[in-house]
């Protein structure tokens, strides 16, 4: 009972912190750089390993925050040289991706990580790599590092809640008033970077891409506030962690992969179905007047 | 090296040359439209929608016949473009969030099928994991066949269509003016990154092929601005990309053959950033911009 | 005593200028409108004089200190179409951002930050909107939310891109009076401004501008056929202007600029 409910735990842990860091970059549009960096902070893991010879917790947080950092700052700069959004974005992730990748195969022999792991994670494992002090077991390490990035990443967000508000909606109009949009930028992509690796080792990188740019969709289908926006995003990514994890069950499927499909279920619902803003309604409205 | 000399010899080693030289020319030319027409991640998104496509086929015919996988895929690919166009004409959503959650939630969901097949299908199911990847190796005589062939008959239709094309990305409303049949010529453009990312697949993998689209235009834009210079260059460093990236990875035991053809790619990128003659860095920095 | 001094401002994309060398001084109490022809950089002059883009030389002076120290005299109302009305907010919190500044880092709105938003918002005869989600507003109503912005801010030099395009009647007169008012109260208001046939109206300076400064300084000095011709290429048909007909919104006008 207490396996099942660690990785029930781990999986909302999951939803929740992507979920509401995630809704932030889809109001900022750059739902795809969210993309592009949970891909690349598997190169940063690996990166960890190469300097410490190891998989501990802190120093691959590190390794995936420097790496998810370059990589919105190589974008950006491509950017700015004139190579169009999109396809720098592009060009750096998968670039950074591949580079992860091949290293990977160099170190698979001497370490735990391989490309299906990377990509799926192991949820399943999740509940026996518990956190040893002195001999007590104080529960899984992953629901420790996904705690903690939560606190942190909620802890962000309400201390510069007006500042990422103003720096989404109207970034000149932020400049001017003295808004520091440059570090709100950097902020985000730290929160992002932070949000995936924590979540890497349990889920891999498909769910948290799902996670970072699918609750946020369909909760801004849902509600017109900022705020319901975000909060709205972590319940649906927490919800679509339970319906996930009960279909990979029922089916005997890929937890992650279950996940995954579970807010592409959400986000159809509120697509079609949503008071304000859903397919359905709309025609209603429309056909009405 | 003996190994290298000893597999040059290999008649199926040769083959593969052949059709990883041809994959990468023929990428790199339509990659020259996808990148005018900007869009580079919605290429992504079509090659990451392969995956369900794939599954589903071998769920129904139960057979690991690649012609009928690959026409799966190419149904799932469109379909995600569709269901991006769609997104974005019927709701809020913006083009990058769309885009996002078509990618998460097509391979999510591919993921489910690909660990329901592994769960619940007997034997020769093995092999539909490198389409995530690729693998040169693992490709049989009718794989590079299949392979050559349709690269080269992309290629062809290219050529023949070639300034039409050019005048339908440049100015779709004067094309029009003059006669053409604008929306022909863009379903067809849209049919040949179709067709490229599914004939791909099974050597690079659906997560990295679309780089071999982006990043060897993107690298042929520093050396000219012509367009016929830019198509013709990006396939020669598509195709370097390929042979590189196949031999590489058939000579190094363990190394997947997609990120090792996307990391050659990425080098002759950065060099063209750097040396480009057109916007390079030197060039700048020479020019005082 | 002068609002703002601009000082040799060169701004370049990729080598090409867009701004060269422009350089004007726009008295205190004015209200001053930047006109040219489209592509003259009338937008790129505001903006590199705000700092959101970058310029290659210049120096720009607010009462008569560098702008740098002067940010928080500054208000500036944007162009509509610069963002995403989609945005999940409504007008209300659209003003209460014109107050961040004084709000300061790390602390949230107070009650008389609200009031003042509100009466902001009561001032362009918005009251009745403060809980309407923006991107249910009207282009008009948008734009007096903006100008609602601009009075929270309480600045002394307002910037204001284009805010005529695409309004209606009732919020251009809301715009005029505004202006007016800030006029009266000492403040200077500078307008990006592409109708020649209100800017004799509009304003009492104007900086005819197309690529360098053709000419500034009141508008009867300024606004003439030759300085017209200059900034436009002669593309200027000048036809009988009358009063009357300056004053009519709907009529043809008795100046127009006929694009090739």
């Amino acid at each position: 009972m207490t396996y099942t409910l660690w990785i029930l735990i781990t999986g909302c842990l999951v939803g929740l912190t992507c979920g509401i860091t995630g809704s932030i970059l889809v109001l900022r549009k750059m739902a795809m750089i969210a993309d592009a960096i949970s891909h690349t902070v598997l190169l940063g893991i690996v990166g960890a390993f190469f300097v410490t010879q190891s998989l501990n917790g802190l120093p691959m947080l590190i390794g995936a925050a420097v790496v998810g950092l370059l990589t919105a700052f190589f974008v950006e700069t491509l950017h700015r040289s004139g190579v169009q959004s999109d396809a720098a974005i592009g060009v750096v992730f998968t670039s950074l991706f591949a580079l992860g990748v091949v290293l990977i195969a160099f170190i698979g022999d001497q370490v735990h990580l391989d490309v299906q792991h990377a990509l799926m994670g192991e949820i399943a494992f999740v509940p026996w790599n518990t956190l040893q002090i002195g001999g007590e077991s104080y529960g899984p390490i992953a629901v420790w590092m996904l705690g903690g990035v939560l606190v942190l990443n909620t802890l962000f967000i309400a201390i510069f809640y007006k500042e990422i508000k103003i720096s989404t909606f109207d970034p000149q109009y932020a400049i001017l008033i003295g808004v520091p949009v440059v570090f709100i930028h950097y902020l985000l992509m730290a929160m992002v970077s932070l949000s995936t690796v924590a979540s890497f080792d349990s889920v891999g990188a498909i769910l948290v891409v799902a996670m970072l740019i699918v609750p946020g969709a369909t909760a801004y289908l849902l509600t017109d506030k900022f705020f319901s926006v975000i909060w709205m995003s972590g319940a649906i990514g927490i919800l679509s962690a339970l319906i996930g994890y009960g279909a990979a069950v029922s089916f005997n499927v890929s937890i992650a992969g279950s996940m995954a499909s579970a807010t592409g279920l959400l986000f159809l619902l509120a697509f079609l179905f949503s008071p304000k803003h859903g397919l359905v309604f709309k025609r209603q409205r429309m056909t009405s007047t | 090296m003996e190994a290298f000399l000893t597999s040059l010899s290999n008649a199926n080693f040769q083959w593969v040359l052949v059709g990883s030289l041809l994959l990468g020319f023929a990428s790199g030319v339509i990659g020259s439209f996808v990148l005018l027409k900007k869009q580079s991640l919605i290429s992504d998104a079509m090659a990451h929608a392969a995956l369900p496509g794939v599954c589903i086929m071998f769920l129904i015919f139960e057979v690991k016949n690649v012609p009928i996988l690959l026409i799966g895929a190419a149904i799932t690919s469109l379909l995600a473009t569709q269901a991006i166009q769609f997104i974005i004409n019927k709701s809020r959503i913006k083009t990058d969030a769309a885009i996002g959650v078509i990618i998460s939630v097509f391979f999510g969901f591919g993921i489910v099928l690909l660990t329901y097949i592994q769960q619940n299908s007997s034997g020769s199911q093995a092999g539909l994991d490198s389409f995530i990847f690729g693998q040169a190796a693992s490709l049989v005589k009718s794989d590079v066949q299949l392979i050559s062939g349709g690269a080269f008959l992309l290629v062809v239709i290219t050529v023949l269509l070639f300034k039409e094309f050019k005048l339908t990305l440049f100015d779709p409303q004067f094309a029009k003016g003059i006669g053409l049949p604008v929306s022909f010529l863009n379903g067809l453009m849209l049919f040949l990154v179709v067709a490229i990312v599914v004939i791909g697949i099974q050597m690079v993998g659906v997560i990295l092929i679309a780089a071999l689209l982006i990043t060897p235009p993107l690298a042929a834009r520093y050396w000219t601005e012509n367009l016929g210079i830019m198509a013709i260059l990006a396939g020669i460093f598509g195709a370097i990309s390929g042979v590189s990236g196949a031999v590489i990875s058939t000579t190094v035991v363990g190394l997947p053959t997609g990120p090792v053809i996307v990391l050659s790619a990425s080098l002759i990128f950065f060099i063209s950033l750097l040396f480009g003659t057109k916007n390079g860095f030197l060039q700048r920095r020479v020019r005082g911009v | 005593m002068q609002a703002i001094n601009v000082t040799n401002l060169t701004v370049s994309y990729d080598r090409n200028p867009v701004l060269e060398n422009v350089s004007f001084t726009i008295p205190n109490g004015s209200i001053t409108g930047i006109i040219g022809p489209n592509g003259a950089g009338k937008s790129t002059l505001i903006k590199s004089i705000l700092r959101l883009i970058p310029s290659n030389s210049g120096e720009v002076e607010v009462y008569g200190k560098p702008y740098g120290q002067q940010k928080q005299l500054i208000g500036y109302v944007p162009q509509r179409s610069e963002v995403d009305w989609d945005f999940p907010t409504n007008a209300l919190d659209v003003v209460l951002m014109g107050r961040y500044r004084h709000i300061g880092m790390f602390k949230r709105a107070g009650k008389a930050e609200v009031a003042w938003a509100k009466e902001c918002l009561k001032k362009v005869g918005m009251q009745d909107y403060a809980q309407r989600q923006i991107s249910q507003l009207s282009g008009g109503q948008q734009q007096r939310v903006f100008l609602a912005r601009a009075l929270a801010q309480d600045a002394m030099v307002y910037f204001m891109d284009e805010p005529f395009s695409g309004v209606d009647a009732a919020t251009e007169r809301a715009i005029i009076e505004l202006m007016k008012k800030w006029k009266q109260e000492g403040k200077t208001v500078i307008v990006v401004h592409h109708d020649l046939q209100t800017a004799e109206d509009y304003f009492d300076h104007i900086l005819l501008l197309n690529k360098q400064t053709i000419d500034f300084g009141e508008t009867k000095k300024v606004f003439t056929l030759e300085n017209l011709e200059k900034a436009y290429g002669g593309k200027i048909a000048f036809l009988q202007r009358t009063p009357s007909t300056a004053k009519e919104p709907t009529a043809h006008g008795s100046l127009s600029y006929q694009p090739e």
